[in-house]
């Protein structure tokens, strides 16, 4: 490692780098350059410290000198006198220490001090219905520079540079997907924005399309400058209709502004954009069907070749690019390639946007460099299970094309590479954290539901295979399994994966075969004992009260809708299995964990029961 | 209106800088209402009328308020960012009609942050 004399942190907050940070970064790296110091004294990006206000900030060590209120024009009086005199710059010190504030400040708290925000840069920050205020912080800069001072060559050049890989799931890298519809000599081309985010737990582009709609389209001017498109469409779905409405509100503005519609920002491009709104099926999330969607027919995919930068939406060449992806166009057309590259691994460069939810704690959008490791995700930035006193068990990646991560995967670094080896897939990036209380049967079971129900029927392999693996998955969870159904789902699943014509049924099965492949167990007890550990599935569990820590509170003997449990105050209680129909409530209830969760029992069904409950949940 | 060139973009950005940094135009707050999907369904709708009907009481005309997407705690919506001229900026979640006007009072028109509806203090880190 290298040593350096002294280590400058520079705040780079957004109060900060308003105010000007990364101008004085560049004045101080050239000023010390100059000196012959840039090889003892280091420059050091930081979060926020709180001292927005008095920005630009810096804090010099060894000496732990702060400066506040830091100006290109100071630098050169700065260097000399710190670093060659040696001697504090009084009129930048910051004059008297700050009163310690209670209140933590964001690189106290770990959800925001381990986040990156690129794509987010404008999360919270700006008024999403105001052109003016995405101007302000340095929207449509980059459009101007790619229009007016970039070939669409150079263009394409940056962004396969940056290492950019679509942000949708299957992580294809960007520039490359424009250069091959660049290349194309037709009269019409498209660009076309993916925003049709169905994912369960998925809010990613949601919250985007929200709060910054203005970077979606001006990713998609460069693009379409890029590859010589001059007509575009945002394809998004109906069912997020403020995304729907801030993004109309947006493309209005840009055409009274100019920056949509002929000879943008004083260029000889010309780019007209509209939205089309999609009913919600899950498989036009997926790149032909939904360019057959856009062209008013059923939302179907078709096989590829040809891929759509030959022929896509109308026969013409077209480049579709999630979301997210578009949104990080923009700052790397202006802050270059090898910026983008500074975060994150060297095949998987940049950040990437995450949707936590389930039970974690801070269910949030959070934005993170690649390579960061799951468990920095979950632990620090998620603040762990929201149940303290339930373990961690899986987290959901990629949502129904995804797969489950295990505990014991959870210091995986998570990028595109290492994600698909335990399994699962980046996917657009829904993370659904689950802790001990969850039945992986059944939640294999729910995903599939998904993709059994959204599948679109053309392809056999996807139509039948979908829905014969659901059955089975319900013969598991209901007390019907029997021994080799495992071998048969993971048989199924192959032949799926390998025959499917689309993404949907290629990656349909994944949540069936991580479950199998890391809670084996889960499925064998299921099926041989008749037992769901977790006390889930309904048919294959019983409940037994420990008598040792039960207090007799009569917290569970209340909440049974069944009034199956009996017992005295401050006594151990007892649950009557003839009465008990599994619901659970009292598992739940039971501060001292005094329930257990036991396998299925025979018992005589009372005649009433069954007549008049049918078959139960 | 006319095309935008590029000289018009950096006049743009210049004029609405001042209201990021309030340093100059007349202002002394800035109350932003977090108001994406997630905060909307948490109730933040009703905490800025709560928030208009307190600056109008006030008859304050040194306040800005506005509107901004989700600002990623979904978990705390709905949330605000509360910034007076020469202070950093903080952020409040898990608010209700009583905290908002407690704020507005406190923190807004007093000058001091209410630490116990605090989340967190300062900007975030966009580089």
């Amino acid at each position: 490692m290298e040593k350096y004399r002294a280590n400058v942190l520079m705040c780079a907050g957004t109060g900060c780098v308003a105010s000007g940070t990364l101008k004085v970064k560049d004045a101080l790296q050239a000023e010390l350059e100059k000196q012959g110091l840039a090889d003892e004294i280091k420059i050091v990006l930081t979060g926020c410290n709180g001292f927005c206000a008095e920005g630009p900030v810096m804090l010099v060590y060894p000496e732990g000198i702060f400066y506040q209120r830091l100006t290109v024009e100071e630098v050169p009086k700065l260097v000399e006198e710190h670093f060659l005199k040696g001697r504090p710059y009084e009129k930048l010190m910051f004059k008297e220490p700050e009163k310690k504030h209670p209140i933590p400040t964001m690189s106290e708290i770990p959800f925001f001090k381990h986040q990156v925000l690129r794509v987010l840069r404008n999360k919270g920050l700006i008024d999403p219905e105001s052109i003016e205020e995405y101007i302000a912080r340095d929207g449509y800069l980059a459009a101007a520079k790619a229009l007016n001072e970039m070939t669409p060559e150079e263009i394409i050049k940056v962004i396969k540079d940056s290492g950019l890989r679509g942000r949708g799931g299957a992580g294809f890298p960007t520039g490359l997907k424009w250069e091959f519809a660049a290349k194309q000599k037709s009269d019409v081309k498209y660009m076309l924005c993916n925003g049709d985010e169905g994912d369960p737990g998925a809010f990613m582009d949601r919250s985007v399309m929200e709060a910054d709609p203005h970077s979606v389209i001006e990713g998609m001017i460069i693009g379409a400058r890029a590859i010589g498109a001059n007509k575009g469409v945002i394809y998004v779905r109906a069912e997020y209709p403020l995304a729907v409405e801030r993004l109309r509100k947006a493309i209005d503005a840009c055409y009274e502004y100019g920056l949509l519609g002929e000879n943008i920002l004083g260029s000889d491009f010309s780019f007209d954009l509209e939205l089309y709104l999609g009913a919600g099926a899950f498989v036009c999330g997926e790149e032909t069907a939904l360019m057959r969607s856009i062209e008013g027919q059923r939302g179907m995919p078709r096989p590829r070749p040809p891929f759509p930068a030959h022929k896509g939406l109308w026969d013409k060449p077209s480049v579709l690019n999630n979301v997210e992806t578009l949104a990080q166009v923009a700052p790397i057309i202006l802050h270059g390639a090898e910026w983008y590259r500074s975060v994150g691994t060297e095949k998987s460069p940049g950040t990437k946007v995450f949707a936590l939810t389930g039970d974690i704690k801070n269910v949030g959008l959070v934005e993170v460099p690649m390579g960061i490791p799951l468990r920095t995700i979950i632990y620090e930035i998620g603040g762990g299970m929201k149940n303290k006193k339930k373990k961690f068990k899986a987290v959901q990646i990629g949502g129904p094309s995804g797969g489950c991560i295990p505990e014991s995967l959870i210091d995986i670094p998570v990028t595109y590479e290492d994600v698909v080896k335990t399994g699962a897939i980046m996917g657009s990036g829904g993370m659904v954290v689950m802790d001990e209380d969850t039945c992986m049967v059944s939640t294999a079971k729910f995903f599939l539901e998904f993709t059994a129900d959204e599948s679109c029927g053309k392809c056999t392999p996807c139509r039948v295979g979908t829905r014969v693996m659901l059955d089975i998955l319900t013969d598991i969870t209901e007390g019907r399994g029997k021994e080799g159904d495992i071998e048969t789902l993971e048989d199924l699943s192959k032949d799926i994966i390998a025959a499917s014509l689309c993404g949907l049924g290629q990656t349909a099965p994944n949540p069936v075969l991580t479950t199998i492949r890391y809670f084996r167990e889960e499925y064998e007890s299921h099926i041989r004992d008749h037992w769901c550990k977790t006390g889930i599935c309904s048919k294959l569990c019983s409940f037994h009260i420990t008598e040792d820590l039960c207090k007799g509170c009569q917290a569970c003997l209340r909440a049974c809708p069944q009034q199956a449990i009996v017992g005295e105050k401050k006594k151990p209680h007892r649950i009557i299995q003839e009465l008990c129909i599994q619901c659970r409530t009292c598992y739940t209830t039971c501060k001292f964990g005094a329930i257990k969760v036991g396998p299925a029992i025979k018992k005589e069904e009372p005649e009433l029961a069954t007549s008049e409950k049918g078959d139960g949940q | 209106m006319p095309k935008l060139t590029i000289e018009d973009l950096k006049k743009i950005k210049e004029k609405h800088q001042a209201t990021f940094k309030l340093r100059e135009g007349g202002y002394r707050a800035k109350v932003t209402v977090h108001m994406g999907t997630c905060g909307i369904a948490a109730g933040a709708r009703e905490i800025m009328n709560v928030l208009l009907d307190e600056i109008a009481k006030a008859n304050a005309t040194d306040i800005i308020a506005t509107t901004s997407g989700c600002a990623g705690l979904c978990a705390r919506e709905p949330m605000i960012t509360v910034e007076l001229i020469g202070n950093p900026p903080i952020k409040y979640g898990d608010l209700n009609e009583e905290k908002m006007r407690e704020i507005f009072k406190e923190h807004i028109m007093g000058g001091k942050p209410i630490e116990k509806y605090a989340i967190v203090m300062g900007s975030e880190t966009t580089y």
